[in-house]
């Protein structure tokens, strides 16, 4: 009968921030204000006024008229830069916080995660905060004697289970509280970027977690920045930008516009004031960007298309071989590949002053999904010295559209690797009472359904 | 009473249930003066609540050489001290009880009473990280915070109890209206930490000011002398308009079987506390909204 899940209807929250300035402002006015000010307060403080000291302060609008409809069952990805008023949304639909103005009409149990590990404390043991931060989250304390067995697997803490969680490496501290969150079964779940936690290999653990959860038919909002996990969980997304709804549907399509507008990690830097660019003696830096094979600058790659990568530099005294090179980082932190410039023109060439650029191409079917973040650096040959380095200018995401023809072929869930090559694989094959071949097959556990 | 109507008319963020799918349906709106104590939704998290007083309970002396002890070398000593210095050098009169049960009878409840004004007052501030995360109703916590100091309180009451075997007193039926006396004091304490805890959010100057408060406090309560050194009966009975006035004297009646019954000081002091503990509530109410953006 009524499949909505989540109503929105012009919300708006104001946040009053930092201090105006007065222009003119004497001693003794500060004085004065210093005798006067607190008895001002505390009349306001009295008749109930929570903008006790709020007069003097600026304010924001972190969301404003924000309308939208969640259906039942549906996984909605919220995006934005830090600032757009994704959390500040999430808080109120949560409760944490009360909008403005603007209505919201949530129909089902709410549980918000917009942190692990809320209300832990240091000096409880692992089972103790179990309970803890379970009751804190919402669950019933049956709920929590139920679950906590696969709990306490899902976290992998077993052994340490009945120690004070101050003795715990923070891995184990987030795991153990993640688990608790991921073991909430409310109807509605609102989540803000909470996966940017644990190890690489936990992240992705959480990640099937809640993938599951999308798929046991529950509402989802989830707030993140991992353009690829958002558009591997939610089939749509919104976009918000300076409190507004920028942009809402298709997760791809949002996705690509939201890492095209310039919203989200930049794709080019320029450097137009030479004496803050970065440089050496030989040579300076003056832009890097990423672009697709046509030269269009772009943030978003598909991963069966080829990317170049293209520096521009200045070079400021002749005479010297220079070997520019890029390094690429994955958002985990793992340097992923490096490489030098190869130009058979330039090769141990001494090269006069002026501009250049060059370029690398990247050919499709290499990368793997997630965001590259690219370090542009150079150095002079023989003599080597050290040039400039500039670290993490520029970043782009790799997007699997999940037509069938990547390297993932018809698998849509997480699929992990530095590297994500397009490899040719051929099969043998013997139908049955022929001589068997027999391979070793090695097949991931699948994953615990919690019900 | 029909201001608390509108009150009650005007609740917001109610938590209604559909009738028809029985899927409850949470209006989420901007709430405006005074609203409604929803002590309904309190009641749904009574599970937290109790979550809440355990880990305050388990944590308090996690980490400390004389762990529990604690909960009785304060009003223990504060009791010797009091018992050398008011009791034999200064004579104060003690209604005819020895001085140290006489004080200590007093002390009990005293500890419990500050002692949760103290924690309570800082307890949303503590509780910070808890408040921007998670919503629950924020009540829970300063009641949580006092509640938790009921094991303290148990625990010293144990040794009024020795001591009073010890001194030979024999308790009179009166001991039955002792838990209503517990009532009064946790009511005074909490009533009084509603308002300094959400006053605390946005002035932490109220963590500077309940040291003073306690001790000002402390010296207008008769805890070190006697409530019958006013002689005026009417002047005795205001003096109840302290509340801590009917529960230290109420401890002693029910006890120490003071021959005067305290009967008028208990009645004005409940209607304090009462006072105290609903305008508490209701204040921290309409300053709810503001807790999250702020602390």
């Amino acid at each position: 009968m009524n499949d909505i899940s989540i109503h929105v209807e012009n919300i708006s929250k104001k946040y009053y921030i930092g201090q105006k300035q007065d222009r003119y402002r004497t001693l003794r006015d500060t004085l004065a204000d210093a005798f006067v000010a607190p008895f001002r307060r505390v009349s306001k403080l009295l008749r109930g006024q929570a903008t006790g000291a709020a007069e003097l302060h600026e304010m924001i609008w972190a969301l404003k008229d924000v309308s939208f409809e969640v259906k039942r069952g549906e996984v909605v990805g919220i995006i934005g830069r830090n600032g757009a008023g994704k959390s500040t949304l999430l808080k109120i639909l949560s409760r944490i916080t009360e909008p403005t103005t603007g209505l919201a009409e949530i129909h089902g149990r709410v549980g918000s995660l917009l942190e692990v590990g809320t209300g832990f404390h240091e000096e409880l043991t692992g089972r103790e905060n179990i309970s803890l931060n379970g009751a804190i989250l919402g669950m019933k304390r049956s709920e929590i004697e139920r679950k906590f067995d696969e709990i306490v697997a899902f976290a992998e803490v077993e052994k340490f289970i009945d120690t004070p969680v101050k003795h715990y490496s923070s891995g184990m501290y987030l795991r153990l509280a993640f688990a608790v969150a991921a073991h909430l079964e409310p109807e509605i779940l609102l989540v803000d970027e909470v996966l940017a936690v644990g190890d690489a290999r936990f992240q992705k653990k959480c990640l099937n977690k809640m993938q599951d959860v999308g798929h046991q038919g529950r509402t989802v909002l989830f707030v993140s920045h991992n353009m690829p996990a958002i558009t591997r969980l939610c089939e749509r997304v919104i976009l918000l930008d300076e409190g507004g709804i920028l942009e809402d549907g298709p997760a791809h399509k949002v996705v690509s516009a939201y890492l095209n507008s310039g919203l989200g990690t930049t794709a080019i830097r320029e450097w137009p004031d030479p004496a803050k660019a970065p440089s050496g003696d030989v040579a300076r830096l003056r832009a890097t960007w990423i672009q697709t094979q046509d030269g269009r600058v772009t943030e978003a790659v598909d991963i069966r298309q080829d990317v170049k990568v293209a520096m521009e530099f200045e070079v400021l005294k002749p005479g010297h071989v220079l070997l520019p090179h890029f390094h690429f980082d994955n958002e985990e932190g793992v340097h992923v590949f490096a490489t030098v410039d190869l130009d058979p023109n330039w090769r141990l060439r001494p090269r006069p002053t002026g501009r250049y650029v060059s370029t690398a191409r990247i050919p499709g079917n290499l990368l793997a999904e997630g965001t590259l973040f690219v370090h542009a650096n150079m150095v002079t040959l023989n003599p080597d010295t050290f040039q400039f380095s500039a670290p993490e200018t520029i970043a782009f995401q790799v997007i699997d559209s999940l037509d069938g023809d990547s390297a993932r072929g018809d698998w849509t869930r997480h699929l992990g690797g530095a590297v994500r090559p397009l490899l040719e694989w051929e099969t043998q094959f013997t139908p049955n009472g022929k001589e068997e071949i027999t391979a070793d097959v090695e097949e991931e556990k699948p994953q615990k359904q919690s019900s | 009473m029909q201001n608390l109507k509108k009150m009650k008319q005007q609740s917001t963020n109610a938590l209604l249930s559909s009738k028809a799918n029985d899927v409850p349906v949470i209006r989420i709106e901007p709430s405006q003066g005074w609203v409604s104590l929803k002590l309904d939704e309190l009641w749904q998290y009574r599970e937290l609540l109790y979550f809440l007083v355990w880990r305050d309970v388990k944590v308090r002396y996690k980490q400390t050489v004389l762990g529990v002890a604690w909960a009785i070398i304060q009003p223990f000593f504060t009791m010797v001290v009091f018992s050398v210095f008011f009791g034999e050098l200064a004579k104060v009169p003690s209604d005819g009880i020895p001085y140290p049960i006489f004080s200590y009878a007093a002390l009990v409840p005293w500890s419990f009473f500050s002692q949760g004004l103290g924690q309570a007052s800082n307890s949303l501030v503590g509780g910070a990280r808890l408040i921007k995360k998670v919503y629950f109703p924020r009540l829970a916590m300063p009641i949580a915070t006092v509640l938790s100091g009921t094991v303290d309180f148990v625990l010293a009451f144990i040794v009024l109890l020795v001591m009073i075997l010890a001194y030979g007193i024999v308790p009179t039926i009166n001991v039955l209206f002792l838990p209503l006396f517990l009532l009064l004091a946790l009511s005074t304490s909490l009533g009084v930490s509603l308002w300094l805890s959400a006053m605390n959010v946005q002035f932490r100057d109220v963590g500077y000011i309940v040291p003073f408060i306690t001790q000002f406090w402390m010296f207008a309560t008769p805890i070190a002398y006697s409530s019958s050194l006013i002689e005026n009966r009417l002047l005795r009975t205001l003096y109840g308009i302290n509340p801590m006035t009917g529960v230290v004297e109420g401890f002693r009646w029910a006890l120490l079987g003071t021959d005067t019954a305290p009967g008028p000081i208990v009645i004005v002091s409940s209607a304090v506390a009462l006072a105290l503990l609903v305008s508490g509530a209701f204040y921290f109410r309409r300053m709810e909204k503001t807790f999250a953006d702020v602390v």
